[in-house]
Parts: C-alpha cells; sequence; structure tokens
C-alpha cells in the first residue's frame, strides 16, 4: 500500500510497536456459570470468547463414537459485528468451517483424549471482534477455557501470528498489517516441547526467510504462555479463596 | 466418482480442506494479476473461474488439485478486448486471437506424510499410505523457492527443523514439476499450430496419464519348502479339541459345542445380560416344554437326548403354563424377535424370584 510504511525507518510498527513486540492481552476465565469451561482474550482489539462442554456422551449419531478415545468438536464463528464491513454469514461458511477443522486438530492432538473414551468434548469459538491474528487468539482462548472445564491436555497450547516485512520478521500482526498483502504465518505451539501443532501460512515468502519467521513466531507463541500461565495461576488462587481452601 | 469411499453430493471435511487450501495457493499469493483482467474501472470486470473435478482417488489429491489448476490457468486465453473512451468492443475468438492471463508465477503444493511421530517422512504420498499416516503437510512453492502456503494438518506434532527440511524438498520437486509443466504446455502450443490432434483424448491413448498398471513385485521363492518345514519341525502340535455331544433342539436343529465368545466388540452391558439371559432361558423353556412339566435342571441331565448346555448359575425352576408351550414351540422357529419377546416373560419371573431369596 502507498504511503503505509509498516515498518518505519526507526524499526516502529503501524502502532507503535517493536518488530518482536505482542500486543497487550487480558485474559478471564470462568466467565460462564452454564459451561464446563469458558475463558474471554482480548489482544490488542482483537476481542475471543471461548466455551467449552465436555466431556459428554456423544450426541447425535453413537456411530461416530472413538472407543478408545474422545471425540473432539470444534465451531468457529465471527459476529457479524466483528469486522469493517458486516458480515454475511456469521458460520457454515467455508473459513469458518476451516477454522473450525483446524482448531479441531490441534487441540486433538494436545488434549489426553484417550482418558475419555467414547465421549465428545465440544469447543466453540466466537470471535467478537477481528484485528489481526484471529487464529491466534482463538486457540489461546480455546486453552484457557479447556483448562478451566479441567480437561487433561499435554501442556499449554499457545498461538501467535508472524509476518515478514522489508528483512524483518514481525510478531502478532494486527489488520493492517495482515490486510497489507505481506506473508503471515500462524503458529499453535506447545511450548515445554517446542513441538509444532499446528503451521500455517499465506502469500510469498521466500525459503532463506523462513526460519526466521519461524523463530520469530515461536519465541512470541512462548511469551504468550507466559501470560497465559500467570491467568491461570490467578484464577486458581480466586477460586481457592472463594472456595475456602 | 473418484473412489469408492466418497459419497456424492456431501461437502466433507475433505472437501473444505482442499477447497480453502487451493484458494490460498492461489488467489493469496497473487500468482495471476488480477489488475489486468480489469475491463472497464469500477464498472466491467472479468472473472475467472476454476472448476476441479476428480477423476480417479489414487492418493495426494492436493498436489495433483493444484498442478491442474495452474496448469489450466497458464493454458486459457480469453477474448480480447478493447476500450475506446465509453465504448467496449469483445472480439470473438475467430476476430481476434484469445489472450492468454498474465501469471507471475507457478505455485505448486507438495505433500508429505509422517508416521510415528515424525520419524518417517514420505513425499507424495499414495494412497494406501495416506490411509495410515499420522498426520500431512503441504508445502506450496514456486519455482524461485518462494513459499506460497504452509498447511500442516492430521495433528501432528512437528520440529522446527522438520519443516525447514521439508520445504527443502519441496524446492526440489517444484523445480522438476515446473520443467515438466512449461515442456507440456510448449509441446501443446506447438501441436495446436501444426494442426495436429490435441486434447484430452489424444493423451489417454498415448497411455501417458491415466493407464492403470500394478507393477509386479519380485518376491523371493528360492528356499520355501526349506522354510516351510523348519516352521513345522518347531510348531507345537495342535492341542486336543474335546468334542462335546450334540444337542438336539428341535427335529432338524442341533448344536454341538458351545461356539467361540462372541467378539464383536463392546455391546452395551444391559444387551450383553439381556442376551445371556436370554439364551439361557431358552434352552429351560426347550426342556420344560418336553417335559410338560415344571422341571428342575439336574434332572434333565441324566437323561441322554436332550443336555441343557447352559452357562446359567441360577437353579431357580421357571414353571410355564401348560396351554402356553405350544406357542413358545412355533415362536422358536419362527423369528429371533420373537424368540426374544417369548423369553422376556420368563426373565421377568426370574428376577421376581430372585426378590424373594
Amino acid at each position: 500500500m502507498a504511503g503505509l510504511d509498516l515498518l518505519s525507518d526507526q524499526g516502529y510498527r503501524v502502532d507503535g510497536r517493536r518488530a518482536g513486540e505482542l500486543r497487550k492481552i487480558q485474559a478471564r476465565m470462568g466467565v460462564f456459570a452454564q459451561a464446563d469451561g469458558s475463558a474471554y482474550i482480548e489482544q490488542g482489539n482483537t476481542k475471543a470468547l471461548a466455551v467449552v462442554y465436555g466431556p459428554h456422551e456423544i450426541r447425535g449419531s453413537r456411530a461416530r463414537a472413538l472407543p478408545d478415545r474422545a471425540l473432539v468438536n470444534c465451531q468457529y464463528s465471527s459476529a457479524t459485528f466483528s469486522t469493517g464491513e458486516r458480515k454475511r454469514r456469521p458460520h457454515g461458511d467455508r473459513k469458518s468451517c476451516e477454522m473450525g477443522l483446524q482448531l479441531r486438530q490441534t487441540f486433538e492432538a494436545a488434549i489426553l483424549t484417550q482418558l475419555h473414551p467414547r465421549s465428545q468434548i465440544d469447543i466453540y469459538v466466537q470471535v467478537l471482534q477481528a484485528d489481526g491474528g484471529t487464529y491466534a487468539a482463538c486457540v489461546n482462548a480455546a486453552t484457557l477455557a479447556v483448562l478451566d472445564a479441567g480437561i487433561p491436555m499435554r501442556d499449554f497450547v499457545c498461538a501467535c501470528s508472524a509476518g515478514f516485512v522489508d528483512g524483518t520478521a514481525l510478531a502478532d500482526l494486527s489488520h493492517v498489517e495482515e490486510a497489507a498483502g505481506g506473508p503471515q504465518l500462524a503458529l499453535a505451539l506447545l511450548p515445554a516441547s517446542g513441538q509444532i501443532a499446528l503451521l500455517e501460512m499465506d502469500a510469498r515468502l521466500h525459503e532463506d526467510h523462513l526460519e526466521r519467521v519461524l523463530e520469530a513466531a515461536a519465541r512470541a507463541a512462548r511469551d504468550v504462555h507466559t501470560l497465559l500461565d500467570h491467568v491461570v495461576r490467578q484464577h486458581v488462587c480466586e477460586a481457592s479463596l472463594l472456595l475456602g481452601d | 466418482m473418484a473412489a469408492p469411499a466418497f459419497e456424492p453430493g456431501r461437502q466433507s471435511d475433505l472437501l473444505v480442506k482442499l477447497n480453502r487450501l487451493l484458494e490460498r495457493c492461489l488467489r493469496n499469493s497473487k500468482c495471476i494479476d488480477t489488475e489486468s483482467l480489469c475491463v472497464v474501472a469500477g464498472e466491467k470486470v472479468w472473472q475467472i473461474r476454476v472448476d476441479l473435478h476428480l477423476l480417479n482417488h489414487d492418493g495426494n489429491i492436493i498436489d495433483a488439485a493444484s498442478i491442474a489448476a495452474i496448469v489450466a490457468l497458464c493454458h486459457f486465453r480469453r477474448p480480447d478486448v478493447s476500450v475506446q473512451g465509453d465504448e467496449v468492443t469483445l472480439y470473438t475468438p475467430e476476430e481476434r486471437d484469445p489472450v492468454p492471463l498474465s501469471i507471475h508465477h507457478m505455485p505448486i503444493c507438495v505433500s508429505f506424510a509422517f508416521f510415528q511421530q515424525g520419524t518417517y517422512l514420505l513425499v507424495d504420498p499414495n494412497e494406501r499410505e495416506e490411509r495410515v499416516m499420522d498426520g500431512l503437510l503441504v508445502i506450496a512453492m514456486n519455482k524461485h523457492r518462494e513459499i506460497c502456503t504452509i498447511q500442516s494438518s492430521g495433528g501432528i506434532m512437528l520440529l522446527k527443523d522438520q519443516v525447514l527440511r521439508c520445504s527443502k524438498i519441496a524446492g526440489v520437486k517444484v523445480a522438476e514439476i515446473t520443467e515438466l509443466i512449461q515442456k507440456a504446455l510448449e509441446n501443446d502450443q506447438k501441436v495446436r499450430k501444426e494442426g495436429g490432434k490435441f486434447g484430452f483424448a489424444e493423451s489417454i491413448a498415448n497411455q501417458r496419464i491415466t493407464a492403470f498398471k500394478m507393477e509386479k513385485a519380485p518376491v523371493d521363492t528360492s528356499d520355501v519348502g526349506e522354510k516351510a518345514e523348519e516352521i513345522i519341525a518347531e510348531a507345537e502340535p495342535p492341542s486336543e479339541v474335546s468334542v462335546s455331544n450334540p444337542v438336539l433342539w428341535t427335529p432338524g436343529t442341533a448344536q454341538i459345542g458351545e461356539g467361540i465368545e462372541n467378539s464383536w466388540g463392546d455391546l452395551e452391558d444391559s444387551e450383553k445380560e439381556d442376551e445371556d439371559e436370554g439364551g439361557s432361558d431358552e434352552a429351560i423353556i426347550l426342556d420344560n416344554v418336553k417335559m410338560d412339566t415344571g422341571v428342575d435342571i439336574s434332572n434333565i441331565g441324566s437323561q441322554d437326548a436332550p443336555i441343557v448346555l447352559s452357562d446359567s448359575e441360577e437353579e431357580e425352576m421357571i414353571i410355564l403354563e401348560p396351554d402356553k408351550s405350544p406357542k413358545k414351540i412355533r415362536t422358536q422357529t419362527i423369528g429371533v424377535k420373537q424368540e426374544k419377546a417369548a423369553s422376556k416373560k420368563p426373565m421377568k419371573k426370574r428376577k421376581k424370584k430372585r426378590a424373594v431369596n
């Protein structure tokens, strides 16, 4: 885009951040009483809500039950008011289906599904405001919600997006940076082992720069992990205070 | 049409994934110059649509689909158009030669299948390998070694160096495939100019694209005889099988032994219980019918002809009304459902007896 420097000469981005800096993250767990687990996360202006039901009996066709594992079912929906222009179809369109599939794949790998055979775990994610990095916010919110529901997982699943402009890798892209059309990478990571649960990249990036961008995304995901860990501990402290332990 | 597992008319997960991957690979990578498709700014524009039909699925449809899509776009010619002020003139293919699309680069997908938690990596998996793989990594690159899309799917855990290694392999493969495509396109252009035959039917006849040949795998049969004898010598002789006396249920129906245990997987516990009780009840009913009185099970054992093979540990008696017995015989020969219905009644009686005790 003419006239819009994603990275200024002094190394500042459009919103004043440095190249590897994340946006401000605020998260809360246990926002709904009805659901088994719920969480709300704000990454900059991106707001996402995640709700988890389960593990419970398989609804619908019993034939889908897996004899040795739990079935993970994810639905992604982005509100009609979440983007600048009103979105016509909040869910059911192909992009939402794809996001749902990717979330499902991510969490099937992270949740210890062997502990709950023949049952189902539902994860619903709703994006209230989309300002870039929606996949990452959804994964982070869903992780917190699954933890809130008490479902055992191998590790936190932390996600972050990354881009590449002018030879520098940027972490946690905002909508302006995404719309500029440069390469964008979304990475979901299990921080302790460094294993990648999901890797997705769009637009052209030369192979030589791939490593740098992957590294930037991994580092950002680890930073997100520190934050989420702090949120979980705080929530547990509050909850135990209320329970009087 | 492509494979027996695909149902018509259902938008399955695979379809969504494939569609989105190709969309991202072709649209987001800006391989086509969309600005050149504009006819009148703000009013008229060319719309390009790619329809893919999968004819035969032998694994790795993603790669095949991406190659087909990009080659089709390269091969496509659109009608020529000239704009003079406000007037737009569309020329038919006879008036002016159609114009090709302006394509910046050719992104081609390469798939990698992972097995055993990332220990093994296979490029371009075929159908059998796809069925047993843990997960898939798709990298779309062009010949300038620019990565257009990366997509990991299937829930595998990757490590960063695995991804980097895959991208290097993909670079090599993409270079080969791009050369192949260029040659094919040039060939086609040459043939069209010379007026020769071209098209889909031609390529089938050449047996180069859609022929199905299974290569014979060589098997070493030199020392089969010796190996077989070794195995037989080391093997234990089969254990003695005790043959039980045949049990005559009704004239024309007999049972020898009890058969092996039902291995159809975990049925609901209550269902299994029902069946067991139903089965053993049937034996008791029949014997009572034959004797025509309510008889203790131990008495029956002394008789030769009907032997009760019942693993029921109940020693209660089941007394049936004599007038009901003829009906019971008939239901047993009619159908399974009715048998079960008949057996439910004595089951209820049995439960009452348990309560009493």
